[in-house]
C-alpha cells in the first residue's frame, strides 16, 4: 500500500440482505461487489461508463458500478445478477436470455440482464422501441442485439401469465 | 418406439448453449474472475515514443519501491513469441528498439494495482528517437528508417500471382471499371479486456496460465519456448472467454510478462488490461487500400479480375502473412472468372499491429469486388442479382485455378432467397428519394486444411469416457469464445448416441485433461472438431452395440439404437442404456475413445502453387446480404433499416447458434460500414475507449432477417459448414451498394461518417 486508505462503514442491503462493511472512501460500487463481496458477475468491459457491462439496480434502477462510488449507495438495495435467481432457478428473464440465445460469450449479459430487468420493473410491457431505447447504453459485441432484443419480449411475453417480475 | 422412429434429438434443431445457465446467472469465471486472492497485479510499462532504440532502462528505483515484488523487462525476453514459422520479430517486451506508442517494455509486479502504477512511473527507459511512419507512402519512401533491419522497404511481405490471362479477359470484355476503395482499420472490441493469471510453483517448477484466448495452443507452446521450460511443466487453460473474432490468437505480451514475473516472484501474478491498452494491443482488420479492376461482357459475365491490396501491418507480422494471402485466396470460389491477377503488399508502420479479424483478409477485397460488381452492372443495365447468377460456379464439386476444392454451394439458393424476402424485384426500382437497397455475397472458408504450425498429427481429436455411472464425459480443446463450439460438441455426440444432454459432461480447453486443439480460427471448429467428436461418439456406439447384442442374444446387426434403448429389429426385446453399459464394462472397465478428424491431403493446397495453403480448405460457406438503408442528407447520417440475408452452412446443426452468429457476422459488417474506425494521429490513438472508437448500439442497430440454406456438405459432420465469417464481407458490400442508390454517388471510402458522406455529396454537386 502505498498510503494509509481512509474506510468508512457502509451499511446497505445486497441481493437482499443487509450487510455493514469496513470500505475504503474512494472505493468503486464494482470494486467493492467484485472484490469485497465476490460477486463477479459484475462485469469491467471499459474503462469507465462506456459499455454498460457493470450495470447494476439500486432500488431497482440501473447503475454503472463502475462509476459509482460504493458509499454512494449507503442504505441502498444493490441487486447483481447473483441476485436474480429464484429458489436457485432461472427467473424469467434469464430463462430466455438462455433459450433464446440472448447470451452468445456471456461477458455484457449479466449487466445487459440487469438493465432489462429495471426496463421490465417499470414497464413490464415494453415495446420494442422501449427496449432499445433501455438498452442502449449496454454494448455487445456478439448477437447484434437481435436475440437480446427477443429475449426481452419472450420474458414480457411469460409476464402476461405470471403478472410481472 | 418404433424401429425408425428415432429420428435425432440433438441435431437439426434449436440448442440453447451448453453453457448458457452459467451466463445468464453471473457465475460464468472469466479470467479476471478467478479466485486468486493471493494473486500479485501486474501492469505493463508502455513506449511513450513511436519509434527508437532504448538505450538504457533504469528499474532500480521501481524495485526498491514497498510493495514491488518483481520488474522484468526485454532482458528478460530472449526468444520469439511468434507462431508463424519464419517470424520471429516479437519478444513480448521490447528488446533494443521500441516500433509504436503502446509498445510493451516492462512489466511490475505489486501488491496492488496503485503500488505497480506508482512503479512503472519510476522506471526510466532512455530512448534514441528514429523517424517514425504512419502511413504506407512515408514507410516505403526511398531512405526511410527501418522499423525492422531485415524488411527492405518496410515491406512485410508481399504476394503476386496470376492465373489466367487478365490482359485478355480484360481486352475482350465489353465493358472494364478500375476502382480504388480506402478501408480504415477496425478492431475486434470483444467484450472483455484482455487479461492472464499466471501462478507459478517454484515447489515443482510448473506454471498454470489461464488466460484470454482462442488458441490456447499456440500460446502454451510460446510460452514454454519463451520461458526456457518443457511443455510438460507448462498448463494452459482457457476459462469462459469473453469473445474473440480473431484477435486471440497470439501468444501476446501480458501472457508472457505474467508468466516471467509469476516465476521471478514464486507465485501468482494477474495482468488486467483496461480497455485503452486492449485497443492498443489491437490486431485488428487492417487499414487496407485495395485497387479492383474487373472485365465484363455486355450480358454481365466476368472475364477477369485483378487485384490490387495494400496493408498496414503495423509494427509487428503477426498473423498477418496469412491476411494478405487471404485476400486473394479468396478471390477465388464464390464466383466463375476465368482470368485472376492478384499483387498484395503489406507496410511496416509505427502502430499497433494488425492481425486476423472475422473474415480473415477477405472482408475489404469483397466488399469492393462486389460494389464494383453492383457498379458495371448498373452501367451495363443488369440486375445486381442477375449479375451474380451470371457468374456462378458451373459446376460441383469445382476446383478453382488456386487449388481450392468446392465440394457444396449454395449460393444460388442463397441469392434466390433473399430477393423473394427482401421484395427485390417489386422494390428495388421504386425506393424513394433518399432510401436504398443494396445486395453482396460474400464466402469463406471451412477451417484451413494446413495449419500453420504443421506437425503431421490429426487436424483434431476429441476423447470420450463413458464409466459405470453411465455419464458419457467429451473432453476436448475446442476454444468456445461464446461461437458455442461446446454445445455443438456435445450436439454431435448426442446424436451419435441418441443420449440426452443430462447424460453428458463437457470439459474443455485445459492442456492438462483435454486433448489438443489448434484453436478457433479460420472456422475450423464444427467441421473439424465437429468430425472428430462424430468419429468417437461412433467409436463408443460400436461397442455399445456390441454389448447390447450379447445381453439380447442377437447378432449386433439386428441391434437398434432408439435413443436411450437397444432393441432386436422386428422384435420387442429391448435392452436400457444403463444395462448396455454395464455389459460393455464387463472385462475391461471404463471405456476411453479417441477420435479424429485428419483432412486428405487433395483439400491441402497445390504444392505447386506458393502460397495454396491459405485458403485451400475443405468446404467453403456461401453468404448474400440485402441491406434496406435510408441517408439523412441533412445530418449525413446513415441508418440501415434492415437486413436480409441467406447463408449457406451445409446442414445447420443448430439452427439458433446459426442465426445468432451470422447476425453478429452482419452486424458487425454494419459498423465497419457506418462507424468503426482506429484514428492515429502521429502515432497517438485518438480512438482508444468505446466512445471514440463506436460500435453500433441498440438504437443504431438493424433488424436483421436471418434465411439459412442449407446445402449438405459431403465431408462435414452431418453436412455442416462454417457459418459465423462468411456473412460479414457481403453485407458491407450490401450497405455501401444501398448507401448509393439512396445517395445517388458510390461510397469508396470506409467507415461512411458523416463526413465522408458530406464529401460524397459535395462531389455530387460539383459534377
Amino acid at each position: 500500500m502505498l498510503e494509509e486508505t481512509v474506510k468508512s462503514i457502509l451499511s446497505l442491503k445486497v441481493n437482499g440482505r443487509l450487510r455493514t462493511d469496513l470500505v475504503p472512501d474512494n472505493m468503486l460500487l464494482a470494486d467493492y461487489l467484485r472484490e469485497m463481496l465476490g460477486l463477479v458477475g459484475v462485469k469491467n468491459g471499459c474503462d469507465g461508463g462506456e459499455c454498460g457491462a457493470c450495470t447494476v439496480l439500486v432500488d431497482s434502477e440501473p447503475r454503472l458500478s463502475c462509476s459509482t462510488l460504493a458509499h454512494q449507495v449507503a442504505g441502498r438495495h444493490v441487486e447483481t445478477i447473483e441476485g436474480m435467481l429464484r429458489g436457485g432457478r432461472m427467473d424469467e428473464l434469464q430463462a430466455a436470455f438462455h433459450e433464446k440465445l440472448g447470451t452468445q460469450c456471456g461477458f455484457c449479459t449479466p449487466g445487459m440482464i440487469m438493465a432489462a430487468e429495471a426496463l421490465l420493473r417499470r414497464n413490464a410491457q415494453p415495446s420494442r422501441d422501449e427496449i432499445k431505447e433501455a438498452l442502449a447504453g449496454n454494448l455487445c459485441r456478439c448477437t447484434g442485439y437481435v436475440k437480446i432484443i427477443e429475449s426481452v419480449e419472450a420474458a414480457a411475453q411469460s409476464y402476461v401469465k405470471t403478472g410481472g417480475p | 418406439m418404433k424401429p425408425g422412429e428415432f429420428k435425432g434429438t440433438m441435431v437439426g434443431v434449436p440448442a440453447p448453449l451448453a453453457d448458457g445457465p452459467e451466463k445468464v446467472t453471473g457465475r460464468a469465471q472469466y479470467t479476471a474472475d478467478l479466485p486468486a486472492k493471493h494473486a500479485l497485479v501486474g501492469r505493463i510499462l508502455r513506449s511513450t515514443i513511436a519509434h527508437g532504440r532504448i538505450l538504457s532502462i533504469d528499474t532500480s528505483a521501481a524495485r526498491a519501491l514497498s510493495g514491488v515484488a518483481a520488474v522484468v523487462t526485454g532482458e528478460d525476453c530472449g526468444e520469439s513469441i511468434c507462431v508463424l514459422p519464419n517470424v520471429h520479430d516479437e519478444f513480448g517486451l521490447a528488446r533494443g528498439k521500441v516500433r509504436y506508442r503502446g509498445d510493451p517494455v516492462a512489466a511490475v509486479a505489486a501488491v496492488d494495482e496503485a503500488t505497480a502504477e506508482a512503479a512503472l512511473k519510476l522506471i526510466r527507459v532512455d530512448y534514441e528517437e528514429l523517424p517514425a511512419y504512419f502511413d504506407a507512402t512515408s514507410a516505403t519512401a526511398p531512405g526511410a528508417a527501418l522499423i525492422h533491419d531485415d524488411k527492405p522497404n518496410n515491406i512485410t511481405r508481399e504476394a503476386h500471382f496470376e492465373f489466367g490471362d487478365t490482359v485478355g479477359g480484360l481486352a475482350a470484355a465489353d465493358l472494364v471499371l478500375e476502382r480504388t476503395f480506402k478501408f480504415a482499420g477496425v478492431n475486434h472490441v470483444f467484450m472483455e479486456p484482455t487479461a492472464a493469471l499466471a501462478e507459478y510453483d517454484p515447489l515443482r517448477d510448473t506454471l498454470c496460465l489461464h488466460t484470454t484466448t482462442q488458441a490456447p495452443y499456440y500460446v502454451h507452446l510460446a510460452i514454454a519456448r519463451c520461458m526456457g521450460m518443457d511443455t510438460s511443466r507448462v498448463r494452459v487453460v482457457k476459462p469462459f472467454l469473453g469473445g474473440g473474432f480473431g484477435g486471440r490468437g497470439d501468444p501476446f505480451d501480458y501472457d508472457l510478462a505474467a508468466c516471467l514475473l509469476a516465476r521471478k516472484v514464486g507465485g501468482a501474478v494477474r495482468i488486467v488490461q483496461t480497455r485503452e491498452e486492449v485497443f492498443l494491443g489491437h490486431r485488428g482488420r487492417p487499414d487496407t487500400e485495395i485497387k479492383m479492376k474487373l472485365g465484363m461482357t455486355r450480358v454481365g459475365k466476368l472475364t477477369a479480375c485483378q487485384c490490387e491490396a495494400v496493408q498496414l501491418s503495423g509494427a509487428y507480422t503477426g498473423y498477418g502473412i496469412v491476411t494478405l494471402l487471404y485476400v486473394g485466396s479468396l478471390l477465388f470460389g464464390i464466383y466463375d472468372i476465368p482470368a485472376i491477377k492478384y499483387d498484395g503488399k503489406r507496410v511496416f508502420v509505427n502502430l499497433p499491429s494488425s492481425g486476423p479479424q472475422r473474415g480473415h483478409g477477405t472482408v475489404d477485397a469483397r466488399a469492393a469486388f462486389e460494389s464494383l460488381l453492383d457498379e458495371m452492372a448498373a452501367e451495363l443495365g443488369l440486375d445486381s442479382f442477375a449479375v451474380r447468377r451470371a457468374n456462378l460456379l458451373p459446376t460441383i464439386p469445382y476446383t478453382t485455378m488456386y487449388g481450392q476444392k468446392v465440394m457444396s454451394y449454395g449460393l444460388a439458393e442463397c441469392l434466390d432467397k433473399v430477393e423473394k424476402a427482401s421484395g427485390w424485384k417489386e422494390r428495388k426500382n421504386t425506393m424513394p428519394k433518399g432510401r436504398g437497397l443494396g445486395m453482396g455475397c460474400s464466402h469463406f472458408v471451412t477451417g484451413t486444411t494446413t495449419p500453420v504450425f504443421w506437425t503431421g498429427e490429426p487436424h483434431a481429436t476429441v476423447n470420450l469416457k463413458l464409466d459405470f455411472d453411465g455419464t458419457v464425459t467429451i473432453l476436448t480443446g475446442a476454444a468456445d469464445i461464446g461461437q458455442g463450439s461446446t454445445t455443438m460438441v456435445a450436439q454431435v455426440v448426442g446424436e451419435v448416441l441418441g443420449i440426452d444432454w443430462g447424460r453428458m459432461r463437457i470439459i474443455t480447453t485445459d492442456s492438462m485433461l483435454t486433448p489438443k486443439d489448434n484453436g478457433s480460427f479460420s472456422s475450423r471448429v464444427t467441421f473439424m472438431v465437429g468430425n472428430a467428436a462424430l468419429d468417437a461418439a461412433q467409436q463408443l456406439k460400436a461397442i455399445l452395440v456390441r454389448a447390447a447384442a450379447k445381453r439380447l442374444n442377437c447378432p449386433p446387426e439386428e441391434v437398434e439404437s432408439l435413443g436411450e434403448m437397444f432393441r432386436v429389429h422386428g422384435s420387442e426385446k429391448t435392452l436400457s442404456f444403463k444395462d448396455a453399459v454395464a455389459e460393455a464394462l464387463v472385462g475391461t472397465g471404463t471405456l476411453t475413445f479417441k477420435g479424429t478428424f485428419t483432412s486428405p491431403v487433395e483439400f491441402c493446397g497445390d504444392k505447386k502453387i506458393k502460397g495454396s495453403a491459405i485458403g485451400a480448405s475443405m468446404g467453403f460457406s456461401y453468404a448474400v446480404s440485402v441491406a434496406e438503408t435510408s441517408v439523412d442528407e441533412v445530418t449525413g447520417n446513415i441508418s440501415v433499416e434492415k437486413i436480409w440475408v441467406a447463408v449457406d452452412c451445409g446442414r445447420a446443426l443448430n439452427p439458433l447458434a446459426v442465426e445468432g452468429q451470422v447476425q453478429g457476422a452482419v452486424w458487425m459488417g454494419v459498423g465497419q460500414g457506418l462507424c468503426e474506425e482506429i484514428l492515429f494521429r502521429d502515432g497517438r490513438m485518438m480512438h482508444g475507449n468505446l466512445l471514440e472508437y463506436r460500435v453500433p448500439t441498440f438504437l443504431d442497430s438493424p433488424e436483421i432477417e436471418v434465411h439459412i440454406v442449407e446445402s449438405i456438405d459431403p465431408n462435414g459432420p452431418f453436412g455442416a459448414k462454417e457459418t459465423s465469417e462468411s456473412p460479414l464481407g457481403g453485407a458491407v458490400a450490401a450497405v455501401m451498394n444501398s448507401v448509393a442508390q439512396a445517395l445517388g454517388v458510390r461510397p469508396r471510402e470506409l467507415p461512411m461518417t458523416p463526413d465522408r458522406i458530406f464529401d460524397l455529396i459535395d462531389s455530387t454537386e460539383v459534377a
